[in-house]
């Protein structure tokens, strides 16, 4: 019998094993780039933008005033109807997170709890499958139904009723269409991975299905809720394309596309812009509170 | 624990309703596609497959899907170097600030798809970069990352640290062990994440806006000139039915992955 073989000592193994008793070099070498391109990029870019807002334009000769002035601020915040449109966007952003969250559960819980691994597997594809097709095409299709000579006054016809038209009932179903995966799928994630034993003690411990549900279901399925309410909330927040398309009421993201794509006034678009950075990191804060980042 | 029957009734209608819910406009679109004339009113007059025929012929749908293919494997491979390195860095190591990596890496995409834009717009002008391909690259795989972080940490959550001590016991090296080792087990993952990541990419309209140099025209940018467009309009219906059902290919393989994957493991 040989003795076993030691691996001959070469370069890089010697070096991969000086590395190897070094966790914090290997902890910087891991970081590096991805904390350059959030960080140095990603912040750095933000930060650009915000500095804009301090800057202001002259109405007159179109010129860029580079001197530090809080008009932008003053200007947003004294006008009602910049106020309207901002409480009108966080509340259509969370009306549309809650109907995605009641909506969404039911066929998540189906998804995960009871439907056979086939038909989950089949289910999951389903779900899936409209994020791929085409945002623009869904809210253009949306337009189309809706339309006076659309599907929907069609079908509702024979009814005698009539459909929702374009507006603000037209902007909460397409935006709540269109984030619908977005909440399903985290939740579904969230519920499968509740081991079915906790649900046996439950049950072994008097717990009724609703009880069970309630006491143990739901609080363990609460943070990938948030979860995914990060995505409803926040992909209503900042749209303006859906809005401008099946409503003609303003919306945040209108303003500031306004501004900055009709007006030219980059500074004031980039101090409005400032109100759903605000609003967003209020929200990822609580969330992350709540647990979500562990169940995205 | 079961549901009782009733439950399960409901919950089965719910499921089928949401389903129909979700499936009524790609229906519509499809039947679109087929129209005989421009105008949109319902029900339509005849069936035609003159709009595909339109589609197969312009150029500018094939540029554009080119684009958009070019910016979306960018922006993917990008999102798979960064995403994994944090999810390991995240996953494995503690340190000061680790809870602050996951809040920036989830910020690009919580943040409005107009802020990620304009900023990034403000960025590039300033830093002199000229727009394109390389700027929608760019501005794609910010949002990108977070994907594939949020797939790639919950595969290393689940895999042993054991098992790479092992392979490291046995004489291999780190690089043999993420190789033979690590890299197997994530591997899906990183398929996955990746598929989900090109699928943003590939769909995206607003950040794009900012980013593009004019010259490059992505699918999406292509989709909302033509709208616009009354003999457009018609071409795009046939496109996009095109797309969905082209779609059902990678997303059905992941699928086929993932369950082979969850299968196994338990």
């Amino acid at each position: 019998m040989t003795a076993t073989a030691i691996p001959p000592s070469s370069p890089t193994r010697r070096l991969q094993a000086w590395l190897y008793r070094r966790p914090r070099l290997q902890l910087v070498l891991l970081l590096a780039l991805p904390l350059f391109a959030l960080v140095v990029m990603y912040l750095g870019s933000l930060a650009l933008l915000l500095l804009n807002a301090f800057w202001t334009l002259d109405p007159f000769t179109r010129e860029l005033d580079r001197t530090f002035s809080l008009d932008n601020f003053i200007d947003i915040l004294t006008s009602n109807a910049y106020r309207t449109i901002t409480l009108r966007t966080i509340g259509m952003a969370f009306l549309v997170t809650i109907t995605c969250a009641v909506i969404g559960f039911p066929v998540a819980y189906f998804m995960a709890r009871m439907a056979s691994p086939r038909l989950r597997g089949f289910l999951v594809v389903a779900i899936l499958l409209p994020l791929w097709a085409s945002y623009l095409v869904k809210v253009f299709a949306w337009r189309t139904i809706l339309q006076n000579q659309g599907v929907l006054n069609w079908a509702l016809e024979p009814l005698g009723l009539n459909g929702p038209g374009y507006g603000d009932v037209a902007v909460w179903l397409v935006f709540t269409y269109l984030w619908l995966p977005y909440m399903i799928l985290p939740i579904f994630a969230g519920l499968e991975r509740i081991p079915g034993s906790l649900l046996e003690a439950s049950g072994d411990l008097g717990g009724r299905a609703g009880m069970t549900f309630r006491k143990v279901i739901l609080p363990l399925a609460f943070p990938a809720v948030i979860a995914g309410s990060i995505f409803t909330f926040s992909l209503t927040l900042g749209d303006y394309i859906t809005p401008a398309l099946v409503s003609s009421t303003q919306f945040l993201g209108n303003v500031v596309q306004r501004e900055v794509g009709v007006s030219g006034n980059v500074p004031l678009a980039a101090a409005l812009a400032s109100i759903p950075i605000l609003v967003m990191i209020i929200y990822l804060l609580v969330a992350r509170r709540l647990g979500a980042f562990e169940a995205i | 624990m079961t549901e009782s029957r009733g439950a399960r009734a409901v919950l089965r209608l719910a499921t089928v309703a949401v389903l129909s819910f979700i499936y009524l406009p790609l229906v519509v679109i499809g039947i679109y596609a087929f129209n005989e004339s421009t105008n949109q009113a319902w029900p339509i007059q005849g069936f035609s497959l003159q709009w595909f025929e339109r589609a197969f012929s312009q150029s500018g749908v094939a540029d554009a899907f080119l684009t958009s293919l070019r910016a979306g494997l960018g922006a993917t491979l990008i999102a798979l170097v960064l995403g994994t390195l944090a999810s390991f860095a995240v996953q494995r190591y503690r340190f000061f600030g680790r809870d602050t990596v996951s809040l920036l890496v989830l910020l690009p995409i919580a943040l409005p798809g107009i802020v990620t834009g304009m900023a990034l717009n403000a960025a590039f002008r300033t830093g002199g970069l000229e727009f394109g391909i390389w700027t929608i690259m760019i501005g794609h795989a910010t949002f990108c990352v977070v994907i594939v972080y949020n797939n790639v940490i919950a595969r290393v959550r689940r895999v042993s640290r054991h098992l790479e001590e092992a392979s490291m016991d046995l004489g291999a090296t780190q690089w043999q062990t993420f190789r033979h080792v690590t890299f197997p087990a994530i591997r899906t993952a990183l398929l996955a994440g990746g598929l989900l990541a090109f699928a943003l990419s590939f769909d995206e309209v607003i950040v794009t806006t900012f980013t593009t140099g004019g010259g490059e025209q992505t699918i999406p940018i292509w989709i909302l000139q033509n709208y616009t467009r009354t003999t457009g309009l018609p071409v795009v219906n046939a496109v996009a039915l095109i797309l969905i059902l082209v779609s059902i290919i990678p997303v059905w393989i992941a699928q086929r992955l993932a369950g082979a994957e969850s299968a196994a493991a338990r």
